[in-house]
C-alpha cells in the first residue's frame, strides 16, 4: 500500500556513480514489509549493487510471484519495470520476456514458498534451459503472508513459532541447482551486505542462470528461539566459503589474496570474479565438489555461505536457441512477414 | 448385383491398423484424387495410440464440392481382421469391399460386391525385407484403386517421386508396388468397379491442408516471435508448422540466427506464461493447445486479462471432459474460454471454419491481441486442425501493416506530461502501454495481478477497482469491430427460419441447406465467427421466429453464450447437437430441423382447419 509517500528531497552532496546517479536514484516505493524484515536488507544490497555497477534502471526488468518476498521488488528500482506475476510462474514469465528481448537484465525476486513448492517445476526448468537471469530466493522458510505455516526450505529440527514439530526434510535450493545445471549458484545472507552486494554483482554480471540463495529472517514468523532460519541462529552457523571480489572489465585487480587461496574466473563479457578461498575443502569449479560440501555443511550443521559454483563456459537460453543478436520485440515488420510472394510458393507446395 | 455407379461423388473408407504406415499411403489417395482435380475431404480418425490399434480413414471426393462427413460408405478398403465386423456392416447396399485376399473370408452380406487381392501373398513375393512386406501392402491398393476407379497412374507416381525427394532409393520399390497393384487390378479385377474418378479442373485455385498447418503459417504471417507450447494432440502439429515456416522464412540468411524463438515448455502453465511474458516485452508470442491446458492456462489468463497483457491462444478443441477423446473432434470448449478464469472474465474468441480462416483468423489474431491488450482465444478443433480440407489458397494483402495497438514509443513518452498505465484516455477502454527499456525515466510501471489504479499502483480501495473492472468491460462492448464477422447464407433473408452455426460445421451445413431447399424449406443461415457477438448477430436473430443452433458438444454452448449475452428468449433457440466425436454429417443436421419443421407444419395445419 502507498499510505506513506517517501520524501524527494535529500542530501546534496550525495556521492555520484559513473551514470551520474546517486544510490537514491535506484529506490523504490517505501517498504511495507514488517520493521526488521531481511527483505529489506536485501532490497538495500540490490540498490548497492545496481548503483555499484552504474546500471541503468530502465535496462533491468524486475519479475516476481507471490509472497512477502515478490512484493520487494516494488522497493527498489524505481524506473524499471517490474512483473508481480502469479504464485511461482515468475520463471516461465521471465523466460518469455528474455525471449522478447534477451538485452535487459532479468531479475527474478522469488521466495521460498514461491519457489521451493508451487513453483518448483518452473524453477528447476528454468535452471535446466540456463536463462540468463539474476534469481534471488528470499528465503525465511516460512509463509509470512498466509502467518506462520512452514515452507519447504524450513530444516527438520526447526520448529514453528507455535511450537509445532516441521515432519519433513528441507529442499536445499542451491545443491538442487547445482544438480540441474544451473551454472552460478551462491548462498547469503541478507544480514551481511559484505558479502551479499559483491555476489549480487558477479549474479547480475553473469550470463546465464544465477541463483542466489539468501537467508532472510522473517521477524514476526521465524525468528524465534528454535528456529534456524533466525538471525541468532544463522550468525551463529555460517560458513563462508569465500571472500568475493567482482572486478568490471578494464579494472586492476586491486584485492590480492595469499598464494594458494585464490581463484579468478573470467566471465562473459571480460569481468572478472576474484575469490579468496575461506574453506579448504571446497571447490566453487568442480560441480560434484560443490554439491558434496553442501551435503556435509548440512550435517555439520552449518549453513555454507558465499559463491557456492560457477561454470562460466555454459550457452544461456538465448544461445542455445540461436536466437537473432537483434532482439525479437525489435524486428520490423519486413522481417517478420515473408509476403505474398513467398505465400505463392507455400500455396504451391500444397497442391 | 446392385453396383453403385458414380462418377467425382463417393465416400471410400481405409480400416487400417494403426502403425502400419497406412495414413500416408491413404493420404497419397486423397491427393491424388485433388490432382485429378475433384475436391475431396479425407478424414484421419485414429486412436488414441502408437502401434496396434485399429484406425480409419475417410476420403470423401464430392464434384458438388460437398465436403463434410457423409456417413454410409461407397468402397470399403478392410485391412484389419479385427473390425471387419463393422467395417463391412457400415457399407451401402451395392458398394463394394476391398479385402487382403491372402487369407479367404465369407462376409456375411450378399448386397455389396467383394473385391479380392492378395495383398499379402503379393508383397511377400516380391519384397524381402519383412518390414518392406508390411508397409508396401498400402502402396499396392493404392496401385489397384488406381486402376479400378480409373485415377492416372501417372499422378500417384508423381506423388512418390516428391514424397521421397532426398530419400531416392525409396522411390524405386514404392513405384513397383504400386506399378503391382495396377497392374494385378488390370490383369484380374477388369470392371469390377463403377464408381470412377473423371478429371476435371475444380481444384484449380485451390489447395489441399489442414488447419494446424495453415495456422503455424497465419503465426509466421502475424509476425509471432515466440512460440511456447506443450505436446498435446490435436494442436501439437500446430507449433510444429510454425517451426516448419519459421525455419523456412525466418533463419537471418547473413547471420544464419533465427528471428524467432521457440520452446517446448514443460507443461502448459509455462507455455502460457512465456507467452504472456514475451508479450509483455513487446514480442508477439503465442501458445497452442487443447482442453486439458485451457483447464491448466485458467490462472494465467485471468492475470493477462487484468493486467491486460496481449497473448494469443489457440484451443485445438477434441472430446471432453477431462482426458476425453484426445483423437476425436468436438467443440466444446467454447464457455471455458468464454469467461475463463476466476473472478469477472471475458474473453474475445475468434472461430475459423477451415484452413484458409485459421491462416487469416491466426494472423489477425496478433493485431488483435495487441489492439485490445488481452488474451485471443483462437477455437480451431480437430477436424479443421488435423484433417485435410479443400480450400481456397492463401492469399495476404501486402499493403496491409500490422496493428500493433497503443504502445508508446521513446518520443511519445518525452512529449508526455503524465502517463497512467490503466488510464482510460480515449474513451474506448483501451490504455496506452510501455515496454520495458523504451525511455531512461519515463513509463516504468508495475505489472500485477493484484488490484490496482490507473497508475498500476496497487490499491485495496474497493470503488477504485470496481471503476478499473468497469473500464475493462468497455473494451469489450467495443471488441466486435475488429473482429470477424458473421457471414450469411445470402444477403435478404427468405424465411422465418435461421441456423446458427459455427467452426467445422461449415462442410456438413452448406450439404445441409442445400437439402433442406431441395426438399422444399430454404431457410436462412449465420455462421459465427467470433466472441463477443457483433450487431449483425442480434439483428439476424431479431428478423427470424425460429433459429436451430448447430453444435457440436452436449450443453448447447453456444446457445447459452447467445443468452447468458443478450435477451433473446430460450424457446426461440432450438438446439441440434452432436457430440459423438465424430465430425457433424449433413444428414444428422438436414433430419433434425426437418423434424422440428414438420412437427410446426403440423401444428400449423392442424390451427387452420380449426
Amino acid at each position: 500500500m502507498t499510505y506513506i509517500v517517501k520524501p524527494a528531497n535529500h542530501h546534496p552532496n550525495l556521492e555520484k556513480n559513473e551514470l551520474g546517479l546517486t544510490r537514491r536514484d535506484y529506490e523504490g516505493t517505501i517498504s511495507t514489509l514488517c520493521a526488521g524484515c531481511g527483505h529489506d536488507s536485501i532490497s538495500a544490497a540490490v540498490i548497492e549493487a545496481c548503483y555499484d555497477l552504474s546500471l541503468s534502471s530502465d535496462q533491468i526488468a524486475k519479475l516476481s510471484g507471490i509472497g512477502c518476498s515478490s512484493k520487494s521488488p516494488s522497493y527498489f528500482l524505481n524506473q524499471a519495470h517490474g512483473f508481480n506475476s502469479v504464485h511461482g510462474r515468475m520463471p516461465s514469465v521471465a523466460t518469455g520476456a528474455n525471449l522478447g528481448n534477451k538485452d535487459l537484465l532479468y531479475l527474478g525476486v522469488s521466495g521460498d514458498g514461491d519457489t521451493a513448492s508451487i513453483g518448483i517445476g518452473q524453477f528447476i526448468h528454468a535452471a535446466r534451459r540456463q536463462l540468463n537471469i539474476t534469481y534471488l530466493v528470499e528465503n525465511n522458510g516460512t509463509y509470512g503472508l498466509t502467518k506462520g505455516q512452514f515452507s519447504a526450505t524450513n530444516d527438520l529440527e526447526s520448529r514453528s513459532k507455535y511450537g509445532e514439530d516441521n515432519l519433513f526434510s528441507p529442499i536445499d535450493l542451491p545443491a538442487m541447482a547445482i544438480q540441474l545445471g544451473a551454472g552460478f549458484v551462491g548462498r547469503s545472507f541478507s544480514g551481511d551486505k559484505e558479502q551479499l552486494v559483491p555476489l549480487l554483482k558477479a549474479a547480475m554480471k553473469y550470463q546465464g542462470f544465477a541463483l542466489i540463495d539468501i537467508i532472510s529472517p522473517c521477524v514476526t514468523f521465524n525468528n524465534h528461539n528454535g528456529s534456524t532460519k533466525s538471525y541468532d541462529h544463522i550468525r551463529e552457523h555460517n560458513l563462508s566459503v569465500s571472500n568475493l571480489d567482482f572486478v568490471p572489465l578494464g579494472e586492476e585487480i586491486s584485492t590480492q589474496y595469499d598464494k594458494g587461496s585464490q581463484i579468478d574466473v573470467p566471465l562473459h563479457d571480460g569481468a572478472l570474479l576474484s575469490l579468496e578461498k575461506l574453506d579448504d575443502r571446497h571447490d566453487p569449479l568442480n560441480k560434484g565438489n560443490a554439491i558434496l560440501r553442501l551435503n556435509e555443511a548440512e550435517k555439520e550443521g552449518k549453513v555454507l555461505t558465499g559463491l557456492l559454483y560457477v561454470n562460466p563456459d555454459l550457452k544461456d537460453h538465448a544461445e542455445v536457441l540461436n536466437i537473432a543478436d537483434t532482439p525479437l520485440n525489435q524486428l520490423s515488420e519486413k522481417e517478420l512477414c515473408p509476403g505474398s510472394e513467398s505465400l505463392t510458393s507455400v500455396n504451391s507446395s500444397l497442391t | 448385383m446392385k453396383k453403385i455407379a458414380s462418377i467425382n461423388e463417393f465416400v471410400i473408407k481405409f480400416a487400417n491398423v494403426n502403425g502400419s504406415g497406412s495414413a500416408s499411403a491413404n493420404q497419397m489417395f486423397a491427393k491424388g484424387i485433388f490432382r485429378s482435380g475433384i475436391p475431396v475431404s479425407p478424414k484421419n480418425i485414429f486412436p488414441s495410440n502408437i502401434q496396434g490399434l485399429p484406425t480409419w480413414f475417410e476420403i470423401r471426393a464430392s464434384e458438388k464440392g460437398y465436403l463434410g462427413r457423409k456417413a454410409g460408405i461407397d468402397f470399403m478398403v478392410a485391412m484389419n481382421p479385427q473390425s471387419y465386423r463393422e467395417d463391412v456392416a457400415e457399407i451401402n447396399s451395392g458398394g463394394y469391399l476391398l479385402y487382403d485376399s491372402s487369407w479367404k473370408r465369407e462376409f456375411n452380406r450378399t448386397d455389396i460386391n467383394i473385391i479380392e487381392i492378395p495383398l499379402t501373398s503379393l508383397c511377400v513375393e516380391e519384397f524381402p525385407n519383412p518390414k518392406q512386406r508390411l508397409l508396401f501392402k498400402n502402396l499396392v491398393y493404392v496401385g489397384a484403386l488406381s486402376s479400378l476407379m480409373s485415377i492416372d497412374k501417372n499422378i500417384f507416381v508423381t506423388l512418390i517421386n516428391e514424397q521421397f525427394k532426398g530419400k531416392e532409393k525409396l522411390i524405386e520399390p514404392n513405384v513397383r508396388a504400386l506399378e503391382m497393384g495396377f497392374a494385378y487390378a488390370q490383369n484380374n479385377l477388369n470392371a469390377q468397379c463403377d464408381i470412377k474418378i473423371k478429371e476435371s479442373n475444380l481444384t484449380d485455385g485451390m489447395i489441399l491442408t489442414n488447419g494446424n498447418n495453415a495456422g503455424g503459417l497465419g503465426c509466421v504471417y502475424g509476425g509471432a516471435t515466440v512460440c511456447a507450447w506443450y505436446p498435446i494432440t490435436p494442436s501439437t502439429s500446430l507449433a510444429e508448422a510454425y517451426k516448419k515456416y519459421c525455419d523456412q522464412f525466418r533463419v537471418n540468411s547473413e547471420t544464419g540466427k533465427n528471428n524467432f524463438a521457440f520452446v517446448q515448455a514443460e507443461d502448459e502453465l509455462s507455455a502460457i506464461g512465456m507467452a504472456i511474458g514475451a508479450n509483455w516485452n513487446g514480442a508477439r508470442a503465442f501458445t497452442a493447445t487443447s482442453g486439458p491446458g485451457i483447464s491448466l492456462m485458467n490462472e494465467f489468463v485471468g492475470l493477462a486479462y487484468f493486467a491486460e497483457i496481449p497473448v494469443v491462444i489457440f484451443n485445438i478443441q477434441r472430446g471432453g471432459p477431462s482426458t476425453g477423446m484426445p483423437t476425436r473432434t468436438q467443440q466444446s470448449d467454447l464457455l471455458t474460454c468464454a469467461y475463463a478464469s476466476h473472478g469477472d472474465t471475458k474473453h474475445v474468441m475468434l472461430i475459423p471454419s477451415d484452413p484458409k480462416e485459421c491462416f487469416e483468423f491466426a494472423a489477425q489474431s496478433f493485431d488483435v491481441a495487441d489492439r485490445l491488450q488481452t488474451p485471443i482465444f483462437v477455437l480451431s478443433d480437430l477436424d479443421i486442425g488435423m484433417n485435410d480440407w479443400t480450400c481456397p489458397e492463401f492469399a495476404w494483402d501486402d499493403e496491409k501493416k500490422f496493428d500493433r495497438g497503443k504502445v508508446l514509443s521513446k518520443d511519445d513518452l518525452e512529449n508526455m506530461e503524465s502517463w497512467g498505465r490503466y488510464l482510460d484516455v480515449d474513451g474506448d477502454g483501451i490504455p496506452y502501454r510501455t515496454l520495458p527499456g523504451t525511455h531512461p525515466d519515463k513509463g516504468a510501471y508495475f505489472t500485477r495481478g493484484s488490484s490496482h489504479d490507473e497508475y498500476a499502483r496497487y490499491v485495496e480501495d474497493g470503488e477504485i477497482n470496481a471503476r478499473n473492472l468497469s473500464r475493462i468491460l468497455q473494451k469489450y462492448q467495443g471488441a466486435h469491430t475488429f473482429l470477424p464477422q458473421a457471414v450469411f447464407k445470402q444477403d435478404t433473408n427468405a424465411s422465418s427460419f435461421g441456423v446458427i452455426y459455427f467452426g467445422s460445421t461449415e462442410a456438413s451445413m452448406q450439404e445441409s441447406l442445400d437439402e433442406l431447399s431441395v426438399s422444399g424449406h430454404p431457410i436462412d443461415a449465420m455462421r459465427i465467427r467470433s466472441f463477443p457477438f457483433g450487431p449483425e448477430i442480434w439483428k439476424f436473430i431479431d428478423q427470424h421466429d425460429i433459429l436451430f443452433v448447430i453444435e457440436q458438444n452436449r450443453d448447447a454452448q453456444m446457445k447459452t453464450l447467445i443468452l447468458a449475452e443478450s435477451k433473446v428468449s430460450y424457446e426461440k433457440l432450438i438446439s441440434v447437437l452432436c457430440f459423438d466425436g465424430a465430425p457433424i454429417t449433413a444428414n444428422f443436421i438436414s433430419k433434425a430441423i426437418m423434424k422440428h419443421l414438420s412437427k410446426d407444419f403440423i401444428t400449423k395445419t392442424a390451427e387452420e382447419t380449426l
